[in-house]
């Protein structure tokens, strides 16, 4: 909405965005008309009893009772009905629909990494699906900044150490403005970027020109797939197996396991994350405490890969991970997908 | 109200009443003052023990609990000895006065050098946070980062627990040098003969508030470091 | 000094024991320099303050320029490094060194010991310490803002803050110290309170000036501790290098925050609270009128005082708190509201059938309960999670606080200022400058800080150097208010330092105000009064037969005769 040229409205690019806008229309209705009242009050009363006469005399009035708990009591329930609407706003925010895919955004100094399940990398930017409702998981590399689309009235700082989700259903195409809202140095002001937000044709041609289309099981590229390659270079297997030094993987994302010194945790993302950083912390309960710290050995310069790209890879591979799954041998690596692998056929020239 | 009394009014208060018990309400409120400060970092103390009970619990044991017991005695007797001061000082009996003044200060003394003896051991034992905690103490063979490691303790999370350590005790410590300075000033002071006037006793009466509060934080101190829970190991030695 | 002894008093004013020399007052006891820094007389204390505070008020007007004027363009004028450490400084500058001491150690000290019937306050010298506490505590922040900078906000959020390459140690340190000084003129205050009423003086006789600045000092005396511990702990994470917030060594982020708002939020209404005190005051004295509902404002400033202590998590509704306690803190940020709307609607109704007239401490107060209500109104977007969800960390928010310090606060101050500028100085100041200088500073301050209001709605982060194109129109717009709202702002200075030197004399109780100071001369002597008083009525009784009259009229003093005013049929 512009009034000359000057915008006063951001655009709507989901229907929760809509939602958030009503609330802000009930709360500036109820305090622009509060805020009213008392500017007309203090006009008129200036006005009507501004001084005639020196030292003309005043009423004695100290007070009422019942005008006090009137309008604590009046304020009171309208701003407990904005709290109540509040709320059910609010709570739109979690309701993450289970079978939304997941994209995952690494945020850092000062740009956001943005990682599409199959493996399609963005930079500041974030393509989106008409329609399709997407959970977006963010983890910073650093210090805290904060994921903020205004077009979606939505914004979650982002924190390092700790995996934070938000949810988007975007329902109008369009090219909306990304911030980071959380100071986080010099180049603060610089972390923005664009969702691009697509009609299903649109889409289907930007993804199309990245990646072939996905099929069951990793796919090549795909995080996952990624997932698989470090988890092979890392050796997990070696441990990870039936040869019985470490829990086997396998089918373990989502379900609740107890601790070692008791007490349970439910094996998610972070959980995955923290085991691989600071395995100590949280001991599966029957195994011993011995698998090593992983911390220095994720991240690849050569491979453009940080630390959180890494893990990112990795968790997307363990909650791949059926019955049977566990790859056994690091020697044999599986050809990419498409790629030749008629050992005659392949050429090499001797 | 004797006629002297006069004589140690203040400009501004009208009655010995009002000026002693305009000492007593600003020496309680500075307390709870200082209860909050303690407060606030007992809290973030609180929070990472509830996260990371077993780390927390292994670095407590390497606490020297034979010390923390005999400063816990030196700080309980010296609270006894400044509230005979206070009693003397009452009656308008000097040379009590400075003897108990004097005790306590040195009792105070004592559990600082017992602390220094504490903090010097920990520093042979390398076990402060940072690049020390990765380096091997003389005399022994593995670090304490590997040690911890070995008994499937975060080493990260002790040294944890022992920016806390320091932390608190060193606050407490800092509190305890501000509270025998005080100590010490009442002494020149009764040298003096300024609690000739026993009205005076007020404030003999409110630095031992103080000094009340030193030794309740040391006791919360104690049952937040140093007894975090059962131990298997104790260490029992100076 | 006899003791209970006393003059009556109601109306009028008391008159000086016979052989008092007319100058003998707490300005002219003495010239030297010693005499000034080594005092402990409450009334110069003040005055120290008084000159500290404007020159860091000044320091942060300064940074604030410099904010406004990076903004005119997109693409902003300053680098980002300068940027980012000019916000910091305006906030640390304008939060720890100006508002929470302005009115506690400016207006606070000045007063309470006389509005009370007391010679000083409880601890004249702790008073002393407290002023050297804030001189150092400011030059330690200021050295650190101004010799290299610190950028990681006033709010110091960790890890970000334990990594930044600037001076961000030393103005923990300075805050720390400055701290001290906020906590023991808390603690002079409450026991001065307690102790030291004159006789007759119950609580419910005390003007609501001293409820507010009671209210205020408990919480300087309960949260600042807080506070302290927080910047220490950063402190020594930075000069240490090792973690308790810091992630990588399993620290977390979040409790900095949670112990640094535990303190900040209650900060807030440190900074409020004495303003609003101030309102009642002038209020009542320039509409003639008792104040409507006093027992409803004094126990909404301890109310507010109470549960602001208990909402810190409102500014935390998105950093990863949990869902259940942004649930509670949202519901008791509702509660706090309601105390800060009775105040506005007492206030207003205070006008009704009064006699009002609108010299610069009224307008003052007027502009105060416009621009608070508005500030007030807007928070409630922020405490209501669903719009909070957009509206965090955008300019809404700084709309929001500007319009409830700036537009609340420092109005609040310069009405008070101005208000009993006669009796702290002795001197009347221009009539007519200082009118032009209220509304100067309402039109620009309305100027800078609506167009904030739509440009945080249209989604424009805080602390951004530079912004999209889209957003300069506001921006502009902005910036150009702010040059009115800093012209505003230099106006009082040049006439109340006019003043002094060729006001006119404002007599004991230029505006016939109630309230013991009006009844001791203007400037009081050293120990206040010339009389011990009693009091027996309660204050603000602007319409009994025996309300006391304003003794100063600019018509008079102009040497004009005053002019027979037609009478009115009430």
């Amino acid at each position: 909405m512009f009034i000359a040229n000057i915008p006063l409205l951001p655009e709507r690019g989901c229907e929760q965005a809509a939602q958030v806008d009503y609330l802000f229309y009930f709360i500036s209705a109820v305090t622009g008309a509060g805020t009213a009242l008392v500017f007309v009050l203090l006009a008129f009363m200036c006005s009507r009893y501004r001084k005639q006469r020196e030292g003309e005399q005043t009423p004695r009035i100290l007070g009422s009772h019942k005008l006090e708990i009137f309008w604590s009591a009046v304020p009171l329930v309208l701003f407990l009905v904005m709290f109540a609407w509040g709320v059910v706003v609010f709570d739109q925010g979690f309701d993450v629909p289970s079978e939304a895919p997941e994209i995952f955004v690494v945020g850092k100094q000062w740009m956001w990494k943005i990682q599409h399940p199959n493996g399609v990398r963005e930079i500041n930017e974030m393509h989106l699906l008409i329609n399709q409702p997407v959970k977006v998981t963010l983890i910073s590399e650093d210090v805290i900044h904060c994921y903020g689309i205004p077009a979606f009235r939505d914004k979650i700082d982002v924190l390092p150490n700790r995996y934070v989700t938000t949810w988007y259903q975007p329902n109008k195409a369009g090219k909306y403005q990304l911030y980071c809202d959380q100071l986080c140095g010099v180049g603060h002001s610089q972390m923005i970027g664009w969702i691009h937000v697509m009609e299903k044709d649109d889409y289907d041609l930007w993804y199309n020109g990245k990646r072939p289309k996905i099929d069951d099981g990793p796919t090549d590229g795909s995080l996952a797939w990624e997932g698989r390659k470090l988890f092979l270079k890392l050796q997990c297997a070696s441990c990870h197996s039936a040869k019985g030094r470490a829990p086997i993987l396998e089918g373990l994302y989502g379900s609740t396991v107890p601790l070692r010194g008791g007490g349970t945790v439910k094996v998610n993302d972070g959980y995955i994350r923290e085991s691989i950083l600071l395995p100590m912390a949280k001991v599966h309960e029957g195994w011993a405490p011995i698998m090593p710290t992983f911390a220095n050995q994720l991240a690849d310069k050569s491979l453009d890969l940080t630390q959180e790209e890494a893990l990112i890879r990795l968790i997307a591979y363990i909650k791949t991970l059926g019955p049977g799954q566990t790859p056994t041998r690091t020697d044999k690596f599986p050809a990419p997908i498409g790629a030749e692998t008629d050992p005659s056929k392949l050429g090499e020239k001797k | 109200m004797s006629t002297d009394s006069t004589s140690v009014l203040a400009h501004h208060y009208d009655t010995m009443e009002q000026q002693q018990g305009s000492a007593r309400l600003g020496m309680w409120l500075f307390l709870v003052t200082e209860v909050l400060f303690f407060g606030g970092i007992f809290v973030a103390y609180t929070a990472y023990r509830i996260w990371y009970p077993e780390a927390f619990l292994a670095a407590s044991a390497k606490l020297n609990v034979l010390i923390a017991g005999i400063n816990s005695l030196l700080l309980l007797t010296s609270s006894l000895t400044i509230t005979f001061a206070i009693h003397a000082s009452h009656e308008g009996k000097q040379a009590d006065l400075r003897r108990w003044l004097l005790v306590t200060i040195a009792l105070a003394i004592a559990f600082l050098g017992f602390k220094s003896r504490e903090y010097y051991n920990d520093y042979r034992e390398h076990l402060i946070p940072g690049k020390m905690f990765y380096s091997v103490p003389e005399g022994e063979k593995h670090t304490p980062a590997q040690e911890f490691e070995e008994k499937g303790v975060n080493p990260h999370h002790v040294q944890l627990f022992f920016m806390f350590y320091y932390c608190m005790t060193g606050l407490h410590v800092l509190h305890m040098i501000v509270g025998i300075g005080l100590i010490a000033w009442l002494y020149i002071l009764a040298k003096r003969n300024y609690f000739h006037h026993p009205d005076r006793y007020v404030y003999v009466e409110v630095t031992s508030l103080y000094w009340h509060f030193v030794d309740m934080m040391w006791f919360f101190l104690v049952a937040l470091l140093y007894v975090a829970g059962s131990r298997q190991h104790f260490e029992w030695h100076l | 000094m006899s003791t209970m002894s006393a003059l009556h008093t109601h109306g009028g004013h008391a008159a000086p024991l016979a052989g008092a020399a007319p100058s003998d007052n707490y300005l002219t006891d003495g010239y030297t320099w010693k005499s000034w820094l080594l005092t402990v007389d409450h009334k110069r204390i003040g005055l120290l303050y008084l000159v500290s505070v404007t020159a860091f008020f000044m320091i942060g007007m300064a940074a604030a320029g410099l904010i406004r004027y990076n903004l005119v363009t997109p693409s902003g004028m300053l680098t980002p490094d300068q940027y980012n450490k000019v916000f910091t400084a305006h906030g640390i500058v304008m939060v720890f060194l100006f508002l929470v001491p302005v009115v506690p150690g400016v207006l606070g000290n000045f007063l309470i010991p006389i509005t009370i019937g007391a010679r000083d306050l409880a601890f004249p010298r702790l008073n002393l310490l407290s002023w050297y506490l804030y001189m150092a505590g400011a030059f330690c922040a200021c050295w650190a803002l101004l010799s290299g900078g610190v950028d990681t906000g006033w709010t110091l959020y960790p890890p970000y803050s334990t990594r930044s390459q600037t001076n961000v140690a030393p103005v923990a340190i300075g805050i720390f110290i400055a701290g001290f000084s906020s906590i023991l003129t808390g603690l002079n205050i409450v026991v001065t309170v307690h102790r030291m009423r004159a006789p007759g003086m119950t609580w419910f006789r005390l003007p609501l000036f001293v409820w507010a600045m009671y209210a205020t000092s408990l919480i300087m005396l309960l949260a600042t501790p807080v506070l302290a511990v927080t910047v220490v702990l950063l402190a020594v994470e930075r000069i240490a290098q090792v973690g308790i917030f810091d992630p990588a060594l399993g620290g977390d982020p979040l409790l900095f925050q949670h112990m640094f708002w535990f303190y900040s939020h209650p900060a807030v209404y440190i900074m409020i609270l004495p303003g609003m005190g101030i309102i009642s005051e002038v209020i009542t004295c320039f509409s003639r009128k008792n104040i409507f509902g006093y027992k409803a404002i004094a126990w909404s400033s301890v109310g507010i005082a109470v549960v602001g202590f208990l909402v810190w998590g409102h500014h935390m509704f998105v950093a990863g708190q949990g869902y259940y306690s942004a649930l509670v803190f949202s519901l008791l940020s509702m509660f706090v509201a309601v105390p800060s709307a009775i105040k506005v609607f007492n206030w207003t109704a205070t006008l009704y059938k009064g006699s009002i007239s609108f010299q610069a401490p009224m307008l003052y107060a007027l502009g105060f309960i416009a621009l608070f209500t508005i500030g007030g109104v807007t928070g409630l977007f922020l405490s209501t999670l669903g719009t909070d969800r957009h509206l965090h960390d955008t300019y809404f928010v700084i709309a929001h606080f500007h319009f409830t310090m700036v537009g609340g606060m420092v109005m609040a101050y310069f009405a008070g200022i101005h208000f009993w500028w006669p009796k702290i100085t002795g001197k009347m100041y221009s009539d007519f400058w200082s009118r032009i200088a209220a509304i100067l500073m309402c039109v620009g301050f309305f100027m800078t800080f609506i167009p904030q209001f739509v440009l945080g709605y249209l989604g424009m982060p805080r602390r951004y150097h530079a912004y999209p194109p889209e957003f300069a129109v506001l921006n502009v717009l902005s910036s150009a208010g702010s040059t009115v709202l800093g012209l505003g702002y230099l106006f009082p200075f040049t006439y109340l330092i006019h003043s002094l030197f060729y006001g006119k004399p404002a007599g004991d109780n230029p505006w016939g105000a109630t309230g013991l100071e009006w009844r001791t001369t203007s400037p009081p002597p050293t120990q206040n009064f010339h009389h011990t008083l009693v009091s027996t009525e309660m204050p603000y009784e602007y319409s009994l037969p025996n309300a006391p009259k304003p003794t100063f009229s600019y018509a008079t003093a102009s040497g004009e005769p005053v002019k027979e005013e037609k009478a009115n049929v009430h």
